[in-house]
């Protein structure tokens, strides 16, 4: 005789969605997400209902408005007759000129430092230590200040160019350091292909953008001769001349000559102008951001075993190579990630721009704009709808050159 | 138990948001404090004094409402506010009142749901420049930097008389009137601009204030004023004739050394409608019926209160002009007590 017990009634009971290990977990994230859901719920309602009793509406219409107020500085055409679209726009443009100048001389600095700070000699290495330990722990707003402070009282003012008895003088009567920012010579087109000056440039860049790709396909060249006999061909002048020759080609055809920054009244007048809160600015976000960076580059490059160096050294690799070849490719992964990071970090500490009065979006939209408008809500939704986009775009940007970098499985 | 902290929590929020909606008089009143906005620091309307305690034109408009609501010119919550921060601060009921020489204008009357409750100074923007720039025009200004405080009127202004006048500039938008002044002083601007009152109290901070001029030229009408939110007329009526008691004092010939004994009754009817010895004014406008005499005693009439921040006896050195009682030529003129 045989004992069949049989398996329990399968029937589903609503006390198993707590007491089965089956379901539970299920549960409770279902009842997080709709309290999730209820909070935000009632916090927008609430918005809505506080808004209506004091009698304001959500509305975008103020973009088309005129703005009616002046930028110290934008990429784009812009006067005070514009929109506040418009000046948002230029506010956008600006804020990401000065990241991605931070961004590339962050890394730049950051890279050196950190490599310079494993290296042998004792006064390099601490020297850097100490640049690391003291940027970083400051905070970037007053490291701002600082140096929008330090540009602003001790460069010439323009008006020390004057006169017989002038105080200061510019470099090669082209370049001009002054407290208002440095004034450079700009290059100019005389006869352009294009009637506009944007196209001609367009044409410059992408003809640098050809020459860069044929020197890519001299690289890979170089790369199957070394396969196939051992010798690396010189590549140097035959990259130079790709880069050079069609280049001052181009520049002669269009006849570009330089327009010489001049005093004039109050100011220079004529050439670039690299405003001091341009300056200080990205001088300030590279340097702070740049002992992070210089951080993390220590931090990748030591992750890599010692063995690793070892082994290459003793297969005959110079110092040089060793770091290029063999410890770079592996700290890389290692360094990317918090770099992704510190370039976002980089982008949002631009928005501490109005304390030394660089027009970036926050100055623009979520200052002058939100002030004159008076609609709070709506310009901050577009700011962070805006900073969000900027921060996923290069997150998304820095993960895919993370995926060509990272260990390949095969 | 997760779920009852969280309903809590809730009813707790919803507690909050309702409060904020009964009247700011019964508020103040509750509070036993008047919280004020000013300046964060202008010499001569709003700023700290070396004891540490907030003096100016400004502030004493808001040192009168308290005396006038609360009895006592001392219970005011000063809140320093800069340009940018003032009508949010307002608006979302972190001041009762805002006192921070802010240009009465139609966007912010009626777009912005702010009511300003009249002018206590009539302004116009204007420049200043160092004397040995040889400037002695506005029009000569082609091609100059400009520090200007940003959200402000003096921002479109300035951006409306260059474009107007065909010349070309450079704005430096800073925060703050101490920063602007900072800029200005180092030299990395070469006109400042604001209020022409603001640039005579900004002149006095500098090492040689004789070293700068302000030009003739003004080239904005601001009439500067308190405002309170929109919508609460209980407590508007109380800031705005709290104002026009100021000034009908002047009127009257009513100070701060005489409106105790003038309180005790006089021969003219307006003055004891004004200090509460006839009628009941005060608790029309739900105050005490010494409301007006208390202001006074508090701060002085509004003649009083020019004098001693802003008149041409202080630094400022600004003399009545158009703030002169209608008698004498100006514009200051309050409605009848009546």
């Amino acid at each position: 005789m045989t004992i069949m017990t049989d398996p329990p009634n399968s029937g589903f009971r609503l006390s198993q969605l707590f007491s089965d290990t089956r379901y539970r977990s299920m549960t409770f994230q279902v009842i997080a997400f709709i309290a999730l859901l209820l909070m935000f719920a009632y916090l927008g309602n609430n918005l809505i209902n506080n808004l209506r009793a004091a009698g304001l509406n959500i509305s975008y219409s103020f973009l088309g408005e005129r703005a009616g107020y002046d930028l110290n500085q934008s990429l784009v055409p812009y006067d005070s007759e514009s929109t506040h679209a418009r000046a948002a726009i230029a506010g956008l443009l600006n804020t990401l000129l000065v990241a991605i100048l931070s961004c590339v001389s962050a890394t730049i600095l950051g890279v050196t430092a950190g490599v310079l700070r494993l290296s042998n000699n004792w006064l390099v290495s601490k020297l850097m230590a100490v640049y690391v330990e003291i940027f970083r722990n400051i905070p970037v707003l007053i490291w701002l200040i600082i140096i929008s402070t330090i540009v602003a009282s001790s460069m010439p003012l323009p008006r020390a160019f004057r006169g017989e008895d002038a105080t200061a003088s510019m470099i090669f009567d082209a370049v001009a350091f002054t407290n208002r920012g440095v004034y450079i010579p700009k290059p100019l087109l005389e006869h352009g292909i294009f009637a506009s000056a944007s196209a001609n440039w367009l044409l410059v860049l992408v003809v640098l953008g050809v020459s860069l790709f044929a020197s890519t396909r001299v690289g890979r060249w170089a790369n199957a001769q070394q396969e196939a006999t051992g010798d690396r061909p010189q590549t140097l002048w035959i990259n130079l001349g790709i880069f050079v020759v069609p280049f001052a080609v181009l520049m002669l055809i269009m006849g570009l000559t330089w327009d010489y920054p001049y005093l004039k009244g109050f100011n220079f007048t004529g050439g670039t102008q690299i405003g001091r809160p341009l300056i200080a600015l990205w001088f300030a976000l590279s340097i702070y951001t740049g002992a992070f960076i210089a951080e993390n580059v220590r931090a990748g490059i030591q992750a890599v075993s010692k063995g690793q160096s070892e082994a290459a050294a003793a297969l005959g690799l110079r110092q040089g190579r060793v770091m290029k070849l063999v410890i770079l490719p592996q700290a890389l992964r290692i360094i990317v990630p918090p770099l992704i990071s510190q370039f976002l970090n980089i982008t949002k500490n631009s928005s501490l721009a109005i304390a030394v009065g660089y027009a970036d979006i926050t100055a623009t939209l979520g200052g002058i704009t939100l002030n004159q408008t008076g609609r709070a809500i709506e310009c901050v939704l577009l700011l962070m709808l805006f900073y969000l986009t900027a921060s996923l775009m290069i997150s998304g940007a820095m993960n895919l050159y993370n995926a060509s970098i990272k260990l390949k499985e095969r | 138990m997760k779920n009852s902290v969280f309903f809590g929590a809730m009813a707790f929020a919803g507690l909050a948001a309702g409060a904020a909606s009964a009247g700011t008089l019964d508020d103040v009143k509750a509070r036993g404090e008047l919280n004020c906005g000013v300046a964060t620091g202008l010499v001569g309307f709003a700023a700290p004094n070396a004891e540490g305690e907030w003096e100016g034109f400004d502030v004493s408009i808001c040192r009168a409402v308290a005396a006038a609501v609360l009895g006592d010119a001392t219970k005011v919550q000063f809140v320093p506010t800069t340009g940018k921060t003032r009508f949010t601060a307002l608006a979302s009921g972190e001041i009762d009142m805002l006192a921070r020489n802010t240009t009465w204008t139609f966007s912010r009357d009626v777009d912005l749901k702010f009511d300003f409750i009249g002018v206590n100074y009539y302004d116009g923007q204007g420049f200043m420049v160092p004397k040995e720039l040889g400037v002695s025009s506005a029009k000569e200004l082609d091609g100059a930097t400009v520090c200007v405080q940003t959200g402000t009127t003096t921002e479109l202004n300035l951006a409306d008389f260059f474009r107007i006048n065909g010349i070309s500039y450079e704005p430096v938008p800073v925060e703050t009137n101490a920063e602007s002044q900072q800029q200005y002083a180092a030299g990395t601007c070469d006109v400042l601009t604001t209020d022409a009152s603001g640039l005579a109290a900004s002149r006095t901070v500098f090492a040689d204030p004789t070293a700068h001029v302000i030009l003739p030229e003004i080239i904005s009408k601001e009439p500067l004023g308190p405002l309170v939110r929109h919508g609460d007329n209980e407590w508007g009526d109380v800031v705005r004739w709290t104002l026009n008691a100021l000034v009908a004092a002047e009127e009257l010939g009513v100070t701060s050394a005489n409106a105790e004994e003038m309180a005790a009754g006089t021969s003219n009817p307006e003055i004891n409608r004004l200090l509460g010895s006839d009628g009941s004014l005060g608790a029309m406008l739900g105050v005490s019926d010494d409301w007006a005499k208390n202001a006074i005693l508090a701060v002085g009439n509004y003649g009083e209160v020019f004098e001693a921040n802003i008149g041409e006896e202080t630094q400022i050195g600004l003399s009545r002009g158009l703030n002169a009682q209608w008698t004498d030529g100006g514009l200051m003129y309050s409605p009848p007590f009546r």
